[in-house]
């Protein structure tokens, strides 16, 4: 499955018309502890920019963006309870939500794992 | 996720400002600190990460720099009177290898600043906040008169080892007292000092801190404070700690942030400081504000600074509205989430009908009430090693 990257450090894994959002690992180690996230709730419209998720750490709250547009099907209710599933796992267990895709073409201009490798390389 | 990446670029924009390194600068990249612009220094905001960083300090030692600090010293015949003109506690009555905190008050009685004052034996020994420190010397170069010396050592660093753990690791050091009549090390009480020596470098040690813990300060020149810092942090008890375990262990302490909780807009008696003003300048006055001050701590405060134990998980942070009954009744000055209670904690000032302890408050957060009861500060207990304790 084909998995995109923003500046904006988040990733987004495509699996036909789904699509599923976290942060990158390298946003929670910039971020530091994460002790809470809130996620989108499912049937939630977003689009592409729109404010999406929340995430806090010990320090500070950040808003998470939504990517791309689309509804949402989940949100990763497992964060509730343990927001630190971002840090142990930040690109596998600690994903925000899942969302149906509203227009692929927003896919267009990511960056793929190598492009944003290089990216955060160059910070 | 524009929000986040401003976090995260905020360290490459402060390279455009004029932010000065510390002395322990490399040693702390070397020791994996991620550097952050504070109040116009590099400073290490995180090592291993806060919460870790925060449980090991309140478990065995942390070694925090706080070299930002402002380290003065004043000296001079007639100190002592010029000093409880500008700050309103008793230094008439601090015994030498004495400290005590106090705090720089305007005409008002707002508060410029907090501070501890050390007697060293004639001359006092003041550390100011980092943010501070200039307007601090401005001011008291301003207040005191021309035959008193105020002399900035800002050829000295400031190290914080806080903990449990941390007489035994100054024990482990091996440290001679420089003084005749100095205890051991870990004969100073709470809120003593005296000077040591290590290794023939001097250095001027408080049982102080802002964690909560046991522990200790430790002034030391530039020139040696790399070596302390490695002689330290070869013990297995300590661990480097950053800026923002610094705050969330003073805040479970409940201890009050100058530039958050205090502000020149707060005076000492909302703020619950009166303990810096003792019963001689009370009924003597003389100091800053002394008139409002004292007639507001007759007439009770309008406000008050309270501490917050919140329902739930989420955070509420600084300048997060505090409601009673649906009606804003103040703020939240300082708030986070509480590695030891693993909750969110925070300050407020809030009005003082609303402030008893027990007391059901709500905390609004991104258009959400959160449910927060007053609770008695500190959040979690003070280990501090008292005389006589």
């Amino acid at each position: 499955m084909p998995r995109y990257f923003t500046d904006e450090h988040e990733w987004i894994e495509v699996d036909g018309d789904t699509a599923t959002v976290g942060i990158t690992d390298y946003a929670q180690s910039q971020l530091g502890d994460i002790v809470f996230v809130e996620v989108p709730d499912e049937g939630a419209v977003l689009t592409k920019g729109q404010e999406a998720a929340v995430v806090e750490s010990v320090k500070a709250a950040s808003d998470v963006y939504a990517p791309i547009g689309g509804t949402v099907v989940s949100g990763n209710q497992n964060l509730e309870e343990d927001p630190a599933l971002v840090n142990s796992d930040a690109e596998g267990q600690g994903w925000f939500f899942k969302l149906t895709i509203a227009d692929k073409g927003e896919l267009d201009g990511l960056m793929d794992e190598a492009a944003y490798k290089a990216f955060v390389e160059s910070l | 996720m524009s929000d986040l990446q401003t976090q995260l670029d905020e360290a490459d924009d402060a390279i455009d400002l004029p932010t000065e390194p510390l002395p322990l600068d490399a040693w702390h990249r070397a020791h994996g600190g991620r550097m952050v612009d504070f109040a116009g220094y590099w400073m290490p905001v995180q090592f291993r990460g806060i919460i870790e960083e925060h449980l090991w300090t309140r478990s065995k030692a942390g070694l925090f720099d706080v070299s930002h600090m402002g380290q003065l010293e004043i000296s001079g015949e007639g100190a002592v009177a010029a000093l409880e003109a500008v700050l309103p506690g008793d230094i008439a009555g601090l015994a030498p290898g004495r400290m005590r905190y106090s705090l720089l008050l305007d005409e008002q009685g707002g508060i410029l600043d907090d501070l501890m004052v050390t007697n060293r034996g004639g001359t006092y020994y003041l550390v100011v906040n980092g943010a501070m420190k200039w307007d601090d010397i401005a001011h008291l170069r301003d207040m005191l008169p021309d035959d008193i010396t105020l002399n900035h050592l800002d050829d000295h660093g400031l190290l914080a080892l806080q903990g449990p753990e941390a007489a035994a690791v100054l024990v482990r050091l091996g440290l001679e007292p420089a003084m005749a009549d100095a205890p051991a090390v870990d004969g100073l009480t709470f809120m003593q000092a005296a000077p040591y020596l290590w290794q023939g470098r001097p250095l001027g040690i408080s049982r102080s801190g802002y964690t909560g813990e046991d522990g200790f300060e430790i002034s030391v020149r530039a020139e040696d404070i790399a070596a302390l810092a490695d002689a330290l942090c070869a013990d297995e008890a300590v661990m480097p700690v950053g800026l923002g375990a610094r705050d969330s262990l003073r805040l479970e302490a409940g201890l009050p942030l100058y530039g958050h909780d205090l502000t020149p807009e707060t005076g000492p008696v909302e703020t619950g400081l009166m303990f810096a003003i003792n019963k001689r300048r009370r009924a003597e006055g003389g100091f800053p504000g002394a008139e409002r001050i004292l007639a507001e701590l007759v007439a009770g405060p309008a406000r008050k600074r309270i501490g917050l134990l919140l329902d739930g998980r989420l955070p509420a942070r600084e300048g997060a509205p505090v409601l009673a009954d649906g009606a804003p009744i103040g703020v939240v000055t300082s708030g986070g989430f509480s590695p030891t209670l693993e909750r969110p904690i925070a300050m407020a000032m809030v009005d003082a009908a609303h402030a008893a302890p027990g007391a059901t408050l709500e905390i609004e957060v991104r258009g959400r009430k959160l449910a927060a009861s007053v609770t008695v500060m500190p959040f979690v207990p003070h280990k501090y090693h008292r005389q006589g304790a």
